[in-house]
């Protein structure tokens, strides 16, 4: 797949991700919109008289501080894919250099 | 959803999956040792799902949920190998960020590290086998494991709460969780396609060797069998 191609795909999830925003425009938190599944969920649990036996260790204390952690869980992943891909990819230019070297000598030579 | 299950309910699923994902440490010894090349791919795949499952997307339905990230590393590596990642971010996000929970550990351990990464090695190997572009059964395979990670939690729940019977709470769950998933999971499927695709541009000897991809040379060989 060409490269330019990327753009497109990643533009498509950008679209995915902006689309719900647009649609529920206005809404928040208050009215209900964009508040995790998994809490939906533990609601629906509640619901049927059901009450969670144990709770959290350690909780972050605000929601400040949840997006941080949030934040650095993300970092380090990019950090890393980053890193490695980025590695590769001079590996893979200095590899052409190499070859187009080689050809050039093998040219002038003869 | 820490202390969300029944305790029995826990230990069930921790039952089952710790034999996998301890199965996926030697895995990872053994790929490691016979590919030593491949560790950087290893740490991708586990990045991979550190990023998308820090990330909470805004969904169709106006609820939110995340991705897994799973697909990739199951099909590089294979599923049991995938569940010792996606069990490594799951403690961090129990411990750190009070997000999943100890106590649903296992629960959540079977549904991302095991259902998940299953579901995606099994399609990715399929549509390989019909001849199909790896591109799209990377797109298929993580897809696919995004979504039935939560079709399994919904399950998950719906035994551990079958009020007033099983199906009537599983259509509840599965409406939370599976459809507010749909386009997460294509996003996830685009993402990973992406990132299968650059590597496989840097490194196709990497996932010749993983038996990823079939080399070129060998896949005329086999057309003309």
């Amino acid at each position: 797949m060409d490269s330019k191609y990327y753009i497109v795909l990643l533009a498509l999830v950008v679209i995915i991700t902006i689309l719900p925003l647009s649609l529920y425009s206005g809404l928040g938190e208050d009215e209900g919109f964009f508040g995790g599944a998994d809490g939906a969920a533990g609601e629906a649990v509640e619901e049927t008289g059901y009450e969670p036996w144990f709770s959290s260790l350690w909780e972050p204390p605000s929601g400040e501080i949840e997006s941080l952690l949030f934040a650095v869980q993300a970092a380090i992943g990019a950090i890393i894919i980053g890193y490695v891909l980025g590695y590769y990819q001079g590996q893979a230019k200095s590899r052409r250099r190499e070859l187009e070297e080689h050809e050039k000598i093998a040219e002038s030579s003869k | 959803m820490e202390g969300f299950l029944p305790w029995y309910w826990c230990v069930f699923w921790f039952v089952l999956s710790l034999p996998v994902v301890a199965y996926g440490v030697i895995q990872i010894k053994k790929v490691t040792e016979k590919h030593p090349e491949s560790k950087p791919l290893l740490a991708v795949s586990g990045a991979f799902v550190f990023i998308l499952s820090s990330l909470k997307l805004p969904s169709v339905t106006g609820s939110c949920s995340h991705p897994t990230g799973t697909g990739l590393g199951a099909v590089l590596f294979g599923p049991a190998i995938a569940s010792v990642l996606g069990a490594i971010v799951l403690v961090f996000q129990a411990i750190l960020l009070a997000h999943g929970g100890l106590t649903t550990l296992g629960a959540n351990i079977f549904s991302m590290g095991i259902v998940g990464p299953v579901i995606a090695w099994l399609v990715y190997k399929g549509v390989k086998k019909a001849g199909m572009s790896s591109l799209l059964g990377v797109f298929l395979a993580a897809s696919l494991a995004d979504l039935m990670t939560y079709v399994t939690t919904a399950i998950q729940l719906s035994l551990a709460f079958p009020i007033p019977t099983f199906t009537a709470a599983f259509s509840n769950f599965i409406w939370i969780f599976a459809i507010t998933q749909i386009p997460l999971a294509i996003a996830e499927g685009l993402l990973t396609v992406v990132i299968f695709d650059y590597i496989m541009k840097l490194r196709p000897d990497i996932l010749e060797n993983l038996n990823v991809i079939i080399p070129k040379v060998k896949e005329k060989v086999q057309a003309v069998v």
